[in-house]
């Protein structure tokens, strides 16, 4: 359809700009801003591309959780990046070569929304799904049903992990919060600062139980 | 019509990724992203209007959520440099 290669081509070339502007910009919360522009528009090509999941997940961890864990990372450093002293012609080399092979290998890969392609051929996966989903799951999408129901443990197990990492990101990060908050005794105290002292204090606490208990 | 709107968001896109890229304040960039993030919406509410399918509604939705919780941790990083406390500190930004 005519519109949407237009929405897609636009989208595409908007992408360009956000990347070459992160690389250009010196101002790194400029760039984090960008990069949290570039997550919102590839999930809208990927809303174009009918992979309404894909879009999802993009928005979510790309515009959402990427930019606050950046912006984390730029509170514990410097927010402009150092000019840089020497020649990095020969990374360029590399990574343009890198994508070129990239690239060449999409050449086998079968067009986009080809019907025709393996992986929509196959007569146990693809095709079962496609016809015996409506009746076996009940779910009018099909990937859906793939994700939730037919592939229902390997997503436990992705989730699992995933949460995992979260938690121990979590860990991390508030374990370096409370160490940071010591120093600064010495500046006039705000009502918020306190507040989130005494809460500090008090998940130590019960850390401390916790340990004690076990 | 949905075409025309189409096209029109897309333009706006444009001027909104121009002053990302020029802007001189940060608030020009908070501006934009925030405008970007709305015209996605808007864009893909057209979009879905446009295809048939006005089922992406509900996830122009959630994209409107996603989108104020990054507006609000930039602005939030912007006014106390930190994440993790309420606390203002006196910076000269």
């Amino acid at each position: 359809m005519m519109i949407e290669t237009l929405v897609i081509v636009v989208l595409l070339t908007f992408l360009i700009v956000c990347t070459i502007g992160i690389i250009v910009l010196r101002d790194l919360l400029a760039a984090v801003i960008l990069l949290g522009m570039y997550s919102l528009i590839a999930a809208g090509i990927f809303i174009v591309m009918d992979a309404v999941d894909v879009a999802f997940t993009e928005a979510a961890v790309g515009a959402g959780i990427s930019t606050i864990l950046l912006l984390a990372c730029l509170s514990h450093t410097s927010h402009v990046q150092k000019p840089q002293q020497h020649n990095n012609i020969w990374a360029l080399i590399m990574v343009s070569l890198t994508g070129l092979l990239l690239l060449y290998g999409t050449m086998d890969m079968p067009g986009y929304g080809d019907a025709n392609s393996p992986a929509q051929q196959h007569p146990e996966l693809a095709q079962r799904f496609i016809h015996e989903s409506g009746s076996e799951v009940g779910m009018p999408n099909v990937v859906t049903s793939v994700l939730a129901s037919y592939r229902g443990y390997d997503t436990l197990g992705e989730t699992v992990v995933v949460f995992a990492a979260g938690v121990a990101v979590l860990a991390l990060l508030g374990l370096k919060r409370r160490e940071g908050l010591e120093p600064e005794d010495d500046e006039p105290e705000s009502g918020n600062r306190r507040v989130s002292r005494q809460v500090a204090d008090g998940e130590q606490d019960r850390g401390n139980d916790g340990v004690a208990n076990s | 019509m949905f075409s025309a709107i189409i096209i029109a968001l897309l333009v706006s896109m444009a001027l909104a990724i121009t002053r990302a890229l020029l802007g001189p304040t940060i608030y020009d960039r908070i501006l934009s992203v925030n405008s970007i993030g709305t015209k996605t919406v808007l864009l893909m509410a057209a979009y879905g209007f446009a295809t048939g399918r006005p089922d992406f509604l509900d996830i122009a939705l959630v994209y409107a959520l996603i989108n104020f919780i990054g507006t609000i941790a930039i602005l939030k990083f912007f006014e106390y440099h930190d994440l993790g406390s309420g606390a203002y500190q006196e910076d000269d930004y």
